[in-house]
């Protein structure tokens, strides 16, 4: 099968706890897949290996069917994934320009940063993605005073700027308002439409049901059960998470 | 369709220009502004007060003469204190380098392998500061209060606590371009100190290494999701410290032509001083080289214009004290006032 990304047997240890066992995963082209599952069912972990932050105890990892070793976040985003933190991952005392940029400033061979063009960059996102239109804000604004809305612009435009091809949303309409939350819906569903593959995260069961195209169900660190969402009513999923909640099975 | 977007997209960036927005510019410089205001009053003050000693330029050629031994470290030690980090260690790396300096030169008789070889022995401390911090999870301040500590040992214990004339580097052309005169009356320190603070200014403003100090100190975890390596930009920015202070270790023994054992002692709390005073926050994220490089300026003024004043010399750490603490007051409320 030609996935664009497949965890094999992946699990992971934190010393004593065993975050993940044995999880198999994959995501296909152009598809959005939701993972649920409660409070520290390793949805979190599961990611951070899928983005290289973490590496995996046992198990491989494939991109394009190919094994990738030792995977580290410079390797993953060459690889084309970009990741969305629940945290955001901004730093509030910096421009908005050095967020954009952040871990990857342009920059010559000699290190020396091309700042201009850094905020030129910034500048046109801010004009044409982010949706800001205030004089207020320039790419030399400090993140720290924008409203969470904003900085979920930030967080997504960076993930898009680089040409991601597979885009990790972690919980990312925790803090948001309700209309900020149904302009991030339209988003994952814009990914879908520009032939990216998403994987998307969120206590909401509502808001994974709404944009996924499959939603895996993670329970204490395996996964419990997949489904496509055409097959299934999100009556009948809210019933089986309930389940699995409880008892450990989905029936 | 697509390739035109693009176009117009590239175009657009092209003509980008950065207006001027007064708000803007005193949210982002107002603490320099404000060191600077602080600064210039202060020299006004000190002309009013002692007009023959200020207005006469014998003076400034005597701060530019003694204030880079200090100053000098405070460069490299602003951008590891934006990066959250502190070393404390630096006057022993002082001293330090000029004991191999001494020791090297005994041995071959070459002034310049000397010189070369107490540069690397800053770099290989601060290489060490680095990794006990970064390797072994040590706050820097307690992990470099123990290395000042112990090379301050090793330097009484190599020195056997001796000091020693290093007369004969005056012969060497080390000598002159360290701390030789230009025109018989400009200090060639000063030179040194000017551009090792645009080398800073530029690492820390113009370079990948200095963004990344600053997000760590900001925020190491986003600086660590977004894939910075943040322990090997700390142990740079440690090494780059020990270099700057072995090499003013050098400049500093070479202005007096003499070796003393207690080598850097008395700048520990200056460097630390003009840092500070100079706005950089010392909870990280936050600081300038040219805060740092006028924060330097007014602790080595201080002390001579209060004894131009005359006044006594005892008040001198009392202004110290007292400026410093302003100072910080002021950066702390226009920081809060501006954002």
């Amino acid at each position: 099968m030609d996935y664009r990304l497949e965890l094999r047997k992946v699990s992971k240890s934190f010393g004593e706890v065993r975050a993940l066992r044995d999880v198999d995963f994959q995501l296909g082209r152009n598809e959005v897949v939701g993972l649920l599952g409660d409070n520290g069912a390793g949805k979190s972990t599961m990611i951070k290996i899928m983005n290289g932050f973490y590496q995996p105890t046992s198990g491989e990892l494939l991109f394009n069917g190919k094994v990738v070793k030792h995977l580290t976040v410079p390797m993953a985003r060459q690889l084309g994934v970009e990741t969305v933190y629940q945290e955001r991952a901004l730093a509030e005392l910096q421009t908005l320009w050095r967020n954009i940029f952040l871990g990857r400033e342009l920059n010559n061979r000699w290190g020396l940063l091309d700042v201009h063009k850094m905020k030129a960059e910034t500048h046109r996102l801010m004009t044409q993605s982010m949706g800001f239109t205030s004089h207020a804000v320039s790419p030399d604004s400090k993140v720290g005073k924008f409203s969470g809305g904003e900085r979920q612009g930030v967080a997504i435009v960076r993930a898009l700027y680089f040409d991601a091809e597979i885009i990790i949303l972690d919980e990312p309409t925790m803090g948001l308002s309700l209309k900020e939350t149904e302009k991030l819906l339209n988003f994952v569903r814009g990914i879908k439409k520009a032939g990216k593959s998403a994987v998307f995260i969120d206590h909401n069961i509502y808001h994974v049901y709404s944009v996924s195209d499959r939603v895996v169900v993670i329970d204490r660190g395996r996964v419990a059960g997949e489904f496509q969402t055409k097959d299934i009513s999100l009556e009948t999923l809210m019933d089986k998470m309930i389940n699995v909640a409880e008892t450990g099975s989905l029936d | 369709m697509t390739s035109q977007t693009e176009q117009i997209n590239s175009k657009s960036s092209l003509h980008y220009k950065e207006s001027f927005n007064l708000g803007r510019f005193m949210r982002n410089y107002g603490t320099q502004l404000g060191i600077l205001a602080v600064f210039v009053s202060m020299w006004s003050f000190f002309i009013i007060m002692a007009p023959g000693t200020f207005l006469s330029s014998q003076i400034y050629y005597a701060y530019m003469s003694t204030i880079p031994f200090f100053a000098l470290i405070a460069m490299p030690l602003t951008i590891l204190i934006i990066a959250g980090e502190i070393d404390l260690s630096f006057t022993s790396i002082m001293a330090m380098g000029m004991i191999m300096f001494i020791l090297t030169y005994n041995a071959t008789q070459s002034v310049w392998l000397a010189f070369f070889v107490a540069l690397a022995t800053g770099l290989f401390i601060g290489w060490l500061n680095g990794i006990i911090v970064v390797k072994f999870g040590i706050p820097s301040l307690v992990a470099t209060i123990g290395t000042q500590f112990f090379w301050r040992g090793a330097v009484l214990v190599l020195s056997q606590g001796k000091s020693g004339t290093l007369v004969y580097t005056k012969d060497s052309l080390l000598y002159p371009l360290l701390v030789g005169k230009i025109g018989g009356v400009f200090p060639v320190q000063m030179l040194w100190l000017i551009i090792i603070a645009v080398g800073s200014w530029v690492l820390l403003n113009r370079h990948q290494f200095g963004a990344h100090m600053y997000l760590i100190g900001d925020n190491a975890n986003s600086a660590k999701l977004m894939g910075v390596n943040t322990g090997r930009a700390r142990i740079k920015g440690f090494m780059l410290v020990g270099l700057v202070s072995a090499f003013a270790g050098v400049v500093a023994s070479l202005h007096v032509t003499y070796f003393w054992p207690s080598l850097g002692e008395g700048y520990l709390m200056r460097t630390l001083a003009s840092i500070f005073l100079g706005g950089t926050s010392v909870f990280g994220g936050v600081g300038t080289i040219l805060g740092s490089f006028i924060g330097a300026f007014m602790i080595g003024a201080i002390e001579a214009a209060t004894v131009a004043i005359g006044w006594t010399g005892f008040l001198t750490q009392l202004i110290y004290g007292l400026i410093i603490v302003l100072s910080v007051i002021m950066h702390t409320y226009l920081g809060k006032r501006l954002s």
